[in-house]
């Protein structure tokens, strides 16, 4: 498994709890239009619970760039020097 | 104490475990399974998650009082609403938060169709911001300063006016924390202009209005210097989404708004139960005996120790319980309040003073049975994680703070976590430790005297009946939501719904005090009497448990007969309505001669008393009523 692939895991997870799924599955090309419960709000609550759990901050000029969870799993993969 | 440090972090299976009581059935059972979640250290989506299952079994679980608050203020406030939610259960309150619109809290307020107003809040929560009140910019003469102060605080006071009108229970209202960058630097405190300057002049004034009772203050002001002002305040999500702080502090805002709506509740912890070893002082005296305990002056170690002994005498000072917990033979336990010359506590200020080898939870409910108050009134002190783990799992209502291993630190977890959070401060609270000394020492008494009447005669009662008013208006307000026990309807009012009673004329308020021998007792009835007709129906009879069998119900009753028969009524007509707490009253009408006309399933009844037929027995007490200031009716 590439750290990439446990980044997406640990992500899946984060968003199943802010979303309060009980069975959720996230791909990299998951976006928002697939998710009901992703609105502008719980976006703001799931950004805060990645920045916790990967002890990491995003500007917001990195949070407007981001399209899909792949996007997201990227950057976290950078901010904590995991790039593949 | 930003991450709510006295608080475990959640087990892994936290979700299977909220989800299973989601499917569960309800009942005191659930009840303490939420209890048991709540006490985690939950992040915002965790709270998010209790407070839906909370909502979902609300009505099964009895041990929670229900409350619906607004909030209202500026800027993003959804994050926060389902966060205060969840807290809530932790503090015995499962809280319904209708939000205000986003940025519309003036409208709203003043439109009283708004979504706010309909929903008939019990409480309302006003949570402002600098930028919006316009105080987060240097005002251009101290004059403009002036009157951006001002300009801000009549904002606020109308809001709260208009909201007071659907919310009888009152409105807390929330300090305003300083920006965080200095503008002059330290010269910002000193010159008025600035901005950190107009916010302490504007929270100095909801200080003023608070004191005078008009609002009850939330501290975020405080809360933000806690943290840290740089913390607290978080620029990016403002810019993004108009977060007024750092969603980092999510859950301990939250917590900040729950203990005080679970306060105005009559939720506040009354008793601090103390472990003695390694919680009192360094050691364990029955090993290291006198000499070997390590406390006072001398040694850093002896020092944290003293402190923790000072912080509970504090404590006691405004009206907290102490009590003992611990593990040991009574007389080694005792040996050195009596002989330790550092001993800052003494065996006169601990109420109930249990050592022995039996179990902490056992010995916590001899305790709470020994003090007539509820296991929810208890927090248990112990550096023993062990003892930790057995009090929770067995009684999840008694809040157990996590410690560090750092006695230092002891009372830092214990002060942050606002277990004994006050919305007011009187002087029966001030003397509240104290009294429960002197029940001791009528209770010795009562085991000389040869029949209770003697006893009765021989304690010197003097009973003064009067009205309520703004002298004492906040101690009433505090019984009323306290009382679980002696309680006959269990009814709740407020501070403001009790000064509006006063006004009116067809209720009739007594409050009761009572003095003996020992000392004064304070407030410790109150009844509230619907006057309408020639039937007066009790709405609100209640009682303080420290002097049950004083016959303080019949000196009661025997004045608003005789008030009730002068001004033309001809029976007194009352509740029964049983809660998990009030069996004790359940013959209380019975006792005092009514007759019983009405029953129903759930166990309430209706009791009538003819006053026509009504003697009033011969009482061992002098009876001093004053009812001139209640209004004619």
């Amino acid at each position: 498994m590439s750290s990439q692939d446990g980044i997406l895991e640990r992500v899946g997870e984060i968003m199943a709890d802010t979303f309060d799924l009980d069975d959720f599955k996230a791909t990299r090309e998951t976006t928002a239009n697939d998710v009901e419960e992703w609105d502008s709000l719980s976006h703001v609550r799931l950004i805060v619970a990645i920045e916790r759990a990967f002890k990491i901050k995003f500007s917001n000029a990195e949070i407007e760039r981001l399209r899909n969870v792949g996007g997201l799993v990227d950057a976290i993969a950078s901010k904590t020097g995991q790039t593949a | 104490m930003s991450d709510l440090a006295w608080l475990r972090a959640p087990p892994p299976d936290f979700r299977v475990r909220v989800n299973a009581l989601k499917k569960a059935d309800g009942g005191a059972e659930a009840g303490l399974e939420l209890l048991r979640l709540a006490a985690y250290r939950l992040d915002e989506n965790q709270l998010a998650k209790l407070a839906s299952v909370a909502k979902a079994i609300s009505g099964k679980a009895p041990q929670f009082t229900p409350v619906k608050v607004a909030l209202i203020g500026d800027g993003t406030l959804s994050l926060v609403a389902p966060a205060i939610e969840g807290s809530g259960v932790r503090h015995g309150v499962l809280i319904d938060v209708v939000l205000g619109g986003y940025n519309s809290v003036v409208q709203e307020s003043f439109d009283e169709t708004s979504a706010v107003h309909a929903a008939k809040p019990d409480l309302v929560v006003l949570a402002t911001d600098c930028r919006i009140l316009g105080l987060s910019r240097a005002a251009a003469s101290r004059e403009a300063a002036n009157d951006l102060v001002d300009a801000a605080f009549t904002r606020t006071r109308m809001i709260v006016e208009r909201m007071g009108k659907s919310a009888r229970g009152g409105v807390i209202v929330q300090t305003v924390p300083p920006p965080a960058d200095p503008l002059f630097g330290s010269f910002d405190r000193v010159e008025p202009t600035s901005p950190f300057a107009m916010t302490e002049a504007f929270n100095a004034k909801l200080r003023q209005w608070a004191l005078s009772g008009g609002i009850v203050i939330a501290d975020i002001a405080r809360l933000a210097a806690s943290i840290g002002y740089e913390r607290w305040d978080d620029p990016r999500h403002w810019h993004a989404s108009k977060l007024p702080f750092s969603p980092d502090f999510t859950p301990a805002y939250a917590d900040v708004i729950a203990r005080l709506v679970g306060a105005l509740r009559g939720k506040a912890r009354k008793v601090l139960v103390l472990d003695l070893d390694n919680t009192l002082w360094g050691g364990v005296i029955g090993d290291d005996g006198l000499e070997g305990i390590a406390l006072g002056q001398g040694s850093a170690t002896g020092e944290a120790f003293l402190a923790i002994q000072n912080f509970a005498l504090d404590l006691r000072q405004r009206g907290i319980v102490l009590a003992v917990c611990s593990k040991n033979e009574d007389a080694t336990a005792r040996q050195p309040f009596r002989e330790h010359p550092e001993m800052a506590l003494k065996e006169a200020h601990i109420a109930a003073f249990q050592a022995n080898w039996t179990d902490k939870a056992a010995n916590l409910r001899t305790i709470a049975e020994t003090l007539n108050l509820g296991l929810d009134s208890l927090v248990f002190v112990d550096d023993n994680p062990a003892e930790r783990e057995q009090v929770r799992r067995e009684l999840p209502m008694v809040a157990v703070p996590e410690l560090p291993d750092d006695p230092a630190y002891f009372p830092r977890y214990l002060a942050a976590a606002g277990y004994f959070e006050a919305v007011a401060f009187s002087a029966e609270d001030r003397a509240r430790a104290e009294l429960y000394q002197t029940n001791a020492a009528r209770a010795e008494l009562m085991s000389s005297s040869s029949d209770m009447d003697s006893y009765l005669r021989s304690l010197d009662m003097h009973c003064r009946i009067g009205p309520v008013s703004s002298v004492n208006r906040a101690r009433v307000a505090q019984l009323i939501n306290k009382s679980n026990q002696y309680n006959l309807t269990t009814r709740r009012y407020t501070e403001a719904e009790v000064a509006e009673m006063e006004t009116r004329p067809d209720k009739l308020m007594l409050q009761a005090r009572l003095e003996d021998r020992f000392g004064d007792n304070g407030i410790i009835s109150i009844v509230i009497v619907d006057t309408k007709g020639r039937e007066w129906d009790i709405d609100t009879w209640l009682m303080s448990c420290r002097v049950l069998g004083r016959r303080v119900e019949n000196a009661v009753l025997n004045t608003i007969a005789g008030y009730a028969r002068s001004h033309g009524a001809t029976a007194l007509t009352g509740s029964y309505i049983p809660s998990a707490k009030n069996q004790m009253v359940r013959d209380h009408y019975e006792k005092l001669s009514f007759t019983l006309t009405e029953t129903s399933e759930s166990g309430a009844a209706r009791w009538r008393l003819d006053l026509s037929q009504y003697e009033g027995p011969d009482l061992p007490m002098r009876i001093e009523a004053d009812l001139a200031e209640v209004e004619e009716v």
